[in-house]
């Protein structure tokens, strides 16, 4: 199936995100060999220079390491890892929090509203 | 890579593309848009060589086209016509027969990628393999150029879709330029490097496809809907 994109982003960011969440998650671990551009590329439905251009900008990010003839590798820099996950929650925090602001929530309403949410039953 | 200079072309009275100017670099995937008669199909004859400008200058990798141009051009044409009695294996061998270019290798790779029998021949075929069929010979060839007009034209959304896995699998974009003219946008909007758009003879714009994206937050659907009104 193809993967849905949005609009206003371009899609080599998107994938780029994709692959951090996959980092984050451990799916793809320290050290380990990101699929071939080609293969990425039919995975998500997409042109493979935007793949090619995906990894180009992980790679400024020292999120990857492209070795020649090898293929692309993430980063075995836990702390570069560590990083991103605190970047990515940051982002989402930041989005949950800038939504509630606009919609009049107070801070203490946010506070509670998560607490609550994060402690109700059956979860 | 491609490039027209002042091309315009008439059929009788009827202008079909006035004054165009365009240029479209190599290792790129671009979409040529706009609606019926706008002069899309005209423009990928022009540059496959089929038809001439009335006036104004094409060139193909610096060389002027003409008929040899088949050479170094692919163009997979938006009818079918080959011979209906020949088998998908005869279509295959045929054609490697014809263009110098034509890997066979490839073009059993691809075959066997779309669930393609060799022994059918292409009348039984539906509508839908057929198309799978072009796809194979086009995708087989070597050549610098690769023209597809309408390739998604009458086909159902899973055809249309293992079109676009089979281009994203086997298109060589580091020695090949891909010009698709289509309605259906939806179904390439990921997969394009660039877009043109065609509007009564004129191309109405131009643009990378992140660019329209990062710049303006607009997918191509949505940049058509602007242009088109």
């Amino acid at each position: 199936m193809a993967e849905l994109f949005h609009s206003s982003k371009p899609i080599y960011e998107q994938i780029a995100e994709m692959i951090k969440k996959r980092i984050i998650r451990g799916e793809l671990t320290a050290g380990g060999k990101l699929p071939s551009v080609r293969e990425m590329a039919i995975e998500v439905n997409v042109n493979p220079n935007t793949v090619q251009r995906t990894y180009r900008e992980l790679e400024t990010m020292d999120i990857v390491e492209s070795k020649r003839g090898q293929g692309t590798f993430v980063t075995e820099d836990t702390e570069v890892i560590a990083s991103i996950r605190e970047e990515m929650k940051k982002e989402i925090l930041m989005n949950f929090t800038k939504q509630m602001f606009e919609m009049g929530y107070t801070k203490e309403e946010i506070k509670q509203g998560l607490t609550e949410y994060l402690n109700r039953k059956g979860e | 890579m491609i490039k027209l200079t002042n091309v315009t072309k008439k059929y009788g009275s009827r202008t079909a593309l006035n004054q165009v100017d365009l240029e479209l670099d190599q290792g790129k995937l671009i979409g040529l848009v706009g609606e019926n008669g706008s002069g899309k199909s005209t423009t990928l004859k022009l540059i496959a060589g089929l038809i001439h400008p009335t006036s104004g200058e094409i060139t193909v990798n610096g060389e002027k086209v003409n008929r040899q141009i088949a050479s170094s051009v692919a163009y997979l044409s938006e009818l079918d016509e080959y011979y209906r009695f020949f088998t998908v294996k005869d279509t295959i061998e045929f054609h490697a027969s014809q263009f110098g270019d034509f890997d066979i290798e490839k073009a059993y790779e691809i075959m066997d990628f779309m669930k393609l029998e060799p022994e059918k021949k292409l009348k039984h075929l539906s509508k839908g393999n057929r198309g799978r069929v072009k796809i194979v010979l086009t995708l087989a060839r070597h050549t610098p150029v690769v023209l597809m007009d309408e390739p998604f034209s009458g086909l159902d959304p899973m055809v249309r879709n293992s079109i676009v896995k089979g281009l994203i699998s086997f298109v060589d974009l580091e020695k090949q330029l891909i010009l698709i003219t289509t309605h259906e946008i939806r179904e390439i909007e990921n997969i394009l490097d660039e877009v043109v758009a065609i509007k009564d003879g004129h191309i109405i714009g131009h643009h990378n496809v992140d660019d329209l994206r990062k710049e303006n937050q607009l997918s191509i659907v949505d940049w058509m809907n602007e242009i088109y009104g």
